[in-house]
């Protein structure tokens, strides 16, 4: 199937890093404005998805040789693992812990662990939802 | 946690460590390690004969569930005590036994260890708890391990039927017991016996009194294989020979009797009690030994002996019972038939005990345990030969082996039936003793087939799968140990009857005061019961010698009438009747599924709204609506019935799509930013999707199944009636505060954030998203194991 | 509004069981994700709306109910994996069978 979608094409080179900015921007705002793991995956994937559209299977792969597997099962480590760290500190399961520090540069920061957590609802939500497409999509 | 319940529990801990030895030391038989147990256990009672032969007991409790009640209380009384060193005597004689019996490099003894031990302490667990809910855990335990050992060879098609068949009768009558228990604990408010017992004066009156009597009653004759339950037990024989000399004639079957000894002192009051157990062990006695002449094999004769058995030390019970309705323990006239109960259950398990380890040994030995094949084994075989006939001698009752005595205690008991002045039985009470009498005919004529149509006759080698030679020592031990008890209990019986008999009798018939002394003597002069003996002897010889001859008589019983056909063919009955009404209702089509779900959904939900009075319109509480809104409601209400009538698969998607971007519109407007974003990205992938699975699949003709559905449209408008219903009713009820406001105060206090739903998903309820990824994930291995695996190897489409 | 609401949710409970109980496989799967449109819909309006302001802190309140969202949060991304199983199954129903009729694909006898 060759067909002519240059536009789609170059369009999507530009857009792609939009997407991808916007789903970066909107997990790490999660905790404070609308956003967080969920969205930020589903949008990252949405632009995966949206280079599968416009380019092939094959060119994708290249561009981002990535297991999706491995990434859900880093993502479940990622969340039993931060909820386990509690679990150290004498307190129950998946209790987080936060600290705010100031950096030269970056400012006024706060670190949490929940973040940690939300960062493996994130690789899950991408990884779920790009082993959907593409076993679908290389199924033929 | 005392001693006591360490002992209890020691053969289950043994249990754990049998593999790993086995696993070890595979050139050591797992016989050895197991053996210590019993015997240790075993010293370890006997240590307690000085408390118990005094009449006392003792009790040690532990909490297990005393929200419920449930105490892990273990008491040890002469009662316990008796069958406690029966379980464990007889189980080292059992193991010791088995060492030889099974063979190291053949048979799985890792499995068959197990089991022996869990039965062993399970067994030991039912006759030491006083708590009723233990017990009746440890008794479903037995049956359970019962049913493992029965199916020990379970590549024979007879063990694993004999399993099911032991399995299912025990278990019934185990359930109805806990039925019954549960009864005791509604009138009582306790489960311990001890408890129980000191109000058995009170709930007699109670209207549950007879319903719980009963169903303990059918849990104790269905475990001690009382007529008819007692169909299991000659199937049960499918056993290895250890085991059946184990559970199925010394220990398990005797569970029932247990039951009903202890439980004797909270019913006896009722008559039904007592006239119920006799007049099944009675039957049973008949029965059992009546149908044991004919069998030929010779552990069938064995099991349907000690299904007479039983029911002989079950019918004495039950008359004994009667010194406790007529509260006459003290002058000792039906007193005697428990004695004789008591007294008869160890000379069983002893006589018994030996007999079924003879029989192993005839079978390990020659190959075969068919009488007809048998014959004339005397020559090879002179000490299993002796040990043979001091058992079958000491079963027919005869002097001067222990079975003499008890059965001449047994034959006095029954005389005295017709003492009784209730239920007429001064009439037909005489069918007492005459019924004890001709089973103990019967009783006799098998004794004496076991022993000489093995022992003596003509010897057919031909008939043989070995060349029969003396049993190895060690096999002999343990039936010798069990035939010389026989012997010394027959000439001494006092060593036993104080120490073991009496203080077992305190714990059947407790009465204020009073102690038990018992003294059994050899002769008695020329009473009735010397003359019954001497009847029975002569009449069994007579019918002996004349076998051949009225043998017809067992063909007039037609095979259509026998129990077990009615066994079978129930069985077979309900597994059609199941199967067939599953075919009746789960007929594969999933329409008819969902149309059972959606009407009980209505249904039930309809009626609960009336039936609660919630049915609530309220239109005070409600926002306000914008044009706006109005609009979205319609596109989203018009999109969603389009969908049923659309034949094209791409618009119905695109109008999934729309009602997908309206709902999240929707979000926007209910101030819901996050379900906004979510739904628009997720709708999205969702349509990507949907057509990159159909983009792959040929167009099919919609056309031809879009009938309209008259039921589907009502079930369909029923079920948006009612989730309408209930959402007004939902906003206009409102019965509690919501607990939101917990969230609304803490998320920046004990969070550090500020988007409330965020910190509600990562933090708060984190366990609800940490689930929920988790099944994201197993959705997407499902997908892939789908596509990727291709599992059960079904044929490729060819069309693809 | 929670009445309109109200009513726009019986509607998409009654499509979603009408196409469920249809005999194609598809107009199942459409109707399984209508139906989580209509409980999302339901549980908002259970917890009432337009209660106040987004349930951002900084926003001026009261703000509405954050707990039926973050309930509908997960439940939307759930429905999302259940619907993309069940549209695997479907096509994969499909090419090993050759049919997506609930009828025909009812087993055979003795299946069991």
């Amino acid at each position: 199937m060759k067909t002519n979608d240059i536009i789609l094409q170059t369009a999507t080179k530009v857009v792609l890093f939009i997407i991808v900015l916007f789903s970066v921007y909107i997990f790490f705002a999660g905790h404070y404005t609308p956003g967080g793991g969920f969205v930020g995956g589903l949008l990252t994937s949405g632009a995966i998805i949206l280079l599968l559209l416009a380019f092939d299977m094959k060119t994708v792969d290249k561009i981002l040789p990535v297991n999706f597997m491995y990434m859900i099962a880093t993502g479940l480590l990622f969340a039993i693992g931060t909820g386990a760290g509690g679990l150290l500190f004498n307190v129950p399961f998946l209790t987080h812990a936060f600290t705010d520090v100031d950096l030269p540069i970056l400012g006024h920061l706060s670190l949490h662990t929940a973040a940690l957590f939300d960062l493996g609802v994130f690789l899950v939500v991408v990884g779920v939802t790009m082993i959907i497409i593409k076993t679908i999509g290389e199924d033929d | 946690m005392s001693l006591l319940h360490l002992a209890i529990i020691s053969p289950f801990l043994l249990a754990i460590l049998v593999p790993i030895v086995y696993k070890l030391f595979k050139q050591i038989h797992t016989g050895w390690f197991v053996l210590p147990l019993p015997i240790l256990l075993f010293s370890y009672f006997i240590s307690y004969l000085s408390i118990t032969s005094n009449q006392q007991s003792v009790t040690n409790s532990f909490s297990w569930i005393p929200s419920l009640g449930i105490d892990f209380t273990a008491k040890i009384d002469g009662l316990g005590l008796l069958f406690a060193l029966l379980i464990t005597g007889i189980g080292a004689l059992v193991v010791l036994y088995s060492i030889y019996y099974l063979d190291k490099k053949k048979e799985k003894l890792n499995n068959f260890y197990v089991y022996l031990l869990l039965f062993m302490g399970a067994m030991l667990g039912v006759v030491l708890s006083d708590n009723l809910i233990v017990l009746y855990t440890f008794w479903e335990l037995t049956s359970f391990s019962s049913f493992l050992l029965i199916g020990y060879w379970y590549h024979r098609e007879k063990s694993r039927y004999g399993a099911q068949k032991s399995m299912i009768i025990t278990v019934f009558g185990g359930l109805s017991m806990l039925g019954g228990i549960i009864l005791l604990y509604l009138m009582t408010g306790t489960f311990s016996i001890s408890e129980i017992i000191a109000q058995s004066d009170e709930i007699f009156s109670h209207s549950l009194f007879v319903p719980a009597l009963l169903c303990i009653l059918l849990g104790a004759f269905t475990k001690s294989a009382q007529f008819p339950f007692h169909i299991w037990l000659p199937d049960a024989m499918e056993a290895p020979t250890p085991v059946s000399a184990y559970l199925h004639s010394a220990t398990m079957v005797k569970a029932g009797i247990y039951l009903i000894a202890r439980m004797s002192p909270v019913f006896a009051e009722h008559s039904l009690w007592l006239w119920l157990i006799a007049g099944f062990g009675i039957t049973t006695l008949f029965w059992g030994s009546f149908s044991a002449v004919k069998q030929t094999d010779l552990k069938a004769i064995l099991a349907f002996s000690t299904v007479s058995q039983l029911g002989m030390i079950m019918s004495l019970l039950g008359i004994g019972a009667a010194a406790l309705h007529f509260e006459t323990v003290e002058d000792g006239y039906f007193t005697v038939a428990t004695t004789a109960a008591v007294f008869h259950l160890i000379n069983h398990a002893t006589f018994k005990g030996s007999l079924f380890m003879v029989a192993g040994i005839v079978d390990h030995e020659t190959g075969t345990r068919d009488i007809r094949k048998l014959g004339g084994l005397m020559n090879f075989m002179p000490i299993t030969f002796t040990l043979a006939i001091i058992g079958t001698f000491a079963m027919a009752g005869l002097p001067p082996f222990n079975g003499f005595l008890s059965k001449e205690m047994f034959f006095t008991g029954m005389v005295r039936v017709l003492e009784m002045d209730i239920f007429n039985l001064d009439t037909w009470g005489f069918l007492f003793p005459v019924l004890a009498w001709v089973a103990s005919v019967f009783t006799f004529i098998y004794s004496m087939i076991i022993v000489f149509k093995t022992f003596t006759g003509k010897f057919q080698p031909e008939q043989l799968e070995k060349k029969p030679h003396e049993a190895p020592i060690g096999m002999l031990i343990s039936p010798i140990i069990l035939a010389s008890l026989v012997i010394i209990i027959g000439f001494f019986p006092n060593i036993i009857s104080n120490t073991l008999i009496s203080p077992a009798q305190a714990a059947i018939m407790p009465a204020e005061g009073y102690v038990y002394d018992t003294h059994i003597s050899f002769w008695h002069g020329f009473t009735p019961e010397l003359f019954m003996t001497l009847g029975v002897i002569t009449l069994g010889i007579l019918l002996f010698a004349t076998l051949p001859k009225w043998k017809g008589v067992y063909g007039l019983f037609p095979e259509k009438l026998a129990l077990n056909r009615f066994y079978d063919s129930g069985l077979s009955g309900i597994q059609q009747g199941a199967h067939g009404f599953t075919r009746w209702y789960m007929n594969g089509s999933i329409r008819n599924y969902l149309v059972y779900i959606f009407t009980f959904f209505i249904v039930i939900l309809l009626s609960t709204l009336f039936i609660k009075n919630a049915f609530k319109f309220d239109a005070s509480n409600v926002s306000a609506i914008k044009f706006s809104e109005i609009v979205l409601a319609l596109v989203i209400a018009v999109a969603s019935i389009t969908i049923l009538f659309v034949k094209s698969r791409l618009t119905s998607i695109i109008l999934l799509g729309a009602v997908g971007y309206t709902v999240a519109l929707f979000f926007v407007i209910f101030r819901a930013p996050d379900l906004a974003l979510t739904q628009l990205v997720i709708e999205t992938i969702s349509v990507a999707l949907f057509l990159l699975c159909f983009y792959h699949l040929p167009q099919i003709k919609d056309e031809e199944r879009m009938p309209f559905k008259a039921t589907n449209a009502v079930i369909s408008i029923g079920v948006g009636l009612v989730v309408t219903l209930i959402a007004f009713s939902a906003h206009s009820n409102k019965l509690f505060d919501s607990i939101s406001q917990y969230y609304i105060e803490n998320t920046y206090e004990k969070a550090a954030g500020k988007n409330m739903v965020n910190v509600i998903l990562v933090d708060f309820r984190g366990f609800d998203t940490m689930f929920e990824i988790t099944v994201l994930a197993i959705a997407a291995l499902g997908i892939f194991g789908m596509i990727k695996l291709r599992l059960g190897g079904g044929k490729k489409n060819e069309n693809k | 509004m929670e009445i309109v609401m109200s009513v726009v949710v019986g509607i998409l409970f009654m499509s979603a069981t009408y196409l469920m109980l249809s005999k194609s496989l598809l107009r199942i799967i459409v109707g399984t994700a209508i139906l989580s449109h209509g409980a999302h819909l339901l549980i908002l309006t259970m917890g009432g709306l337009k209660k106040g302001a987004a349930p951002l802190l900084g926003e001026n309140g009261p703000y509405t109910d954050p707990l039926p969202q973050a309930l509908i949060l997960t439940a939307i991304v759930i429905a999302f994996g259940v619907t993309a199983f069940f549209l695997v199954l479907a096509y994969r129903a499909y090419q090993e069978l050759g049919t997506d009729n609930m009828d025909k694909l009812r087993g055979t006898e003795g299946n069991d």
